[in-house]
């Protein structure tokens, strides 16, 4: 399965090559939050999108999307006509779509009850439920092409976006469909879903410096920061692909999945549940260890979370784990939830298509604990090939819950 | 009480913000369904919007007799106030 389009909106650009750019740059798109509403929240900054989807989309359009769809629907307009496909008659029948957020139309959700307090049911919208429903982003996505094939929404909160993607990947080799639009976005940018985060000391509460919060693998690291945002592939087969001549950014190929069933939020100590996704990640793609040069991880700056990654990489891969440049890109962007997975893959596919392993950024004070080859403040150069063959990106994401999904992409 | 020319301006302001529909296509003859692509969902919200905007109530039972423009106006023109 082969990936031929990109699309992201992001904290650090309204497109992939905006994105893409600021990434290697290092910057950060984390910023203070100035709403009214957050002048007492515990948490007081962000990764907003560096471009609102009013300088992009229509206001009809937009007041009938929840942002997480709007989000979605930008992103998958730019990865589809980034595959060329704009404008092509494409087989609608043999067109998917797997497109999730981690929580769903929460703003939409809350909006509405605010709504519903000061003005009583009428002033609910008839809107509220196609707007608020989990499955809205991938059913507008859906409804932009006309994909008859299927439209799903496989959920798992900080894992959505590689879970949908890994779906996707299946719905192909499963003979359903010849092309998949899929990926993961989330717009939970709200005083309520921040102070729940927060509550469960999950969040940085470094509001004296937004840009600087979000540092994995720093001994300094108190919690993620919330980002914004959705990123979405086009995949499709190899001999689709092909016939129509279509350019290939990467191959994806495969996908490991597992479950912790440790706990609901903090992950398994031993590292055996990451571990054996890894694992089965590297078999599903029929891949060696040597190839693996470079990790795209699902850090997002917890205490734990981080090392406990990495302890479970070596335990997957041994000293394969060594060789791997891995680049903990949520110190840029912050943490996208359900759309973490989906940028994640568009930057693991960037990397692999230009050999580049985007920076880490902010660590000024290295953990002991992270002590494999993390990628620090400029990019890395990668090689195309080793003696194995061709290079391979792992892209990890987990999830509260204790879902565990990693995708193996490989250089075409 | 609004003139049936203001009630007419503020609906077609309330079409275009919730249909999109551009102010000078709304007009009396003109069908919501057939004409100003408003469906059912859409209705829902001109017809709130225009309860707040012109302080009448429009049960949901009458929204069906509404097929064209000059039907709301008239609606409200003879309910309002």
């Amino acid at each position: 399965m082969v990936v031929t389009g990109l699309g992201a909106t992001t904290p650090l650009g309204g497109d992939v090559a905006s994105t893409w750019e600021a990434l290697l740059a290092g910057q950060s798109g984390i910023v203070p939050l100035t709403e009214e509403w957050a002048a007492d929240m515990p948490v007081r900054m962000a990764g907003r999108v560096q471009v609102e989807p009013a300088e992009v989309m229509k206001p009809v359009e937009r007041r009938r999307l929840d942002r997480s769809a709007q989000f979605a629907l930008i992103a998958a307009r730019e990865a589809w006509k980034d595959a060329g496909l704009d404008g092509v008659e494409v087989d609608v029948h043999r067109l998917g779509v797997a497109v999730g957020s981690g929580i769903g139309g929460v703003t939409t959700l809350l909006d509405n009850y605010d709504l519903l307090l000061a003005k009583g049911p009428r002033g609910v919208s008839p809107r509220a439920v196609p707007m608020l429903m989990p499955n809205s982003p991938a059913a507008y996505v859906g409804l932009e092409f006309g994909a008859l094939a299927g439209v799903h929404t496989p959920v798992s909160a900080c894992a959505t976006g590689c879970e949908a993607i890994g779906y996707a990947l299946n719905m192909i080799r499963s003979g359903r469909a010849d092309v998949v639009v899929c990926g993961g976005t989330e717009a939970a940018i709200h005083p309520l879903p921040i102070s729940a985060f927060a509550n469960m000391m999950a969040m940085s509460k470094n509001n004296e410096d937004p840009k600087r919060a979000s540092r994995p693998y720093d001994k300094g690291r108190d919690g993620f920061v919330l980002g914004e945002g959705s990123g979405i592939v086009v995949l499709e087969s190899e001999e689709h692909a092909a016939a129509r001549g279509a350019r290939v950014y990467a191959v994806l190929a495969g996908v490991g999945y597992s479950a912790d069933s440790h706990d609901i939020a903090q992950p398994d100590p031993t590292g055996e549940g990451i571990a054996a996704a890894v694992r089965s990640a590297v078999a599903d793609a029929g891949i060696s260890p040597e190839q693996i040069v470079h990790l795209n991880a699902h850090a997002t700056s917890t205490p734990l979370g981080d090392t406990g990654e990495l302890k479970a990489l070596r335990m997957a891969l041994g000293e394969d784990a060594e060789h791997i440049a891995i680049s903990a890109t949520k110190s840029m962007t912050g943490h996208l939830l359900g759309g973490a997975g989906g940028i994640e893959t568009v930057f693991a596919v960037k990397a692999v298509h230009e050999l580049l392993a985007p920076p880490t950024i902010n660590i000024t004070d290295l953990d002991e604990n992270a002590d494999l080859d993390i990628v620090r403040d400029e990019p890395r150069a990668l090689p195309a090939e080793t003696p194995a063959g061709p290079i391979v990106a792992l892209n990890n994401s987990f999830g509260f819950g204790g879902h565990n999904v990693v995708l193996a992409i490989r250089r075409a | 009480m609004a003139t049936q020319e203001e009630i007419l301006s503020g609906l077609a302001e309330i079409v275009n913000e919730v249909a999109g529909i551009d102010v000078e296509d709304v007009q009396l003859d003109k069908s919501f369904t057939e004409d100003l692509d408003v469906d059912s969902l859409t209705m829902v919200e001109v017809v709130v919007a225009a309860e707040d905007k012109f302080g009448v109530k429009i049960p949901d039972e009458e929204v069906k007799n509404l097929s064209t423009v000059g039907d709301a106006v008239s609606y409200i023109a003879s309910h309002a106030g």
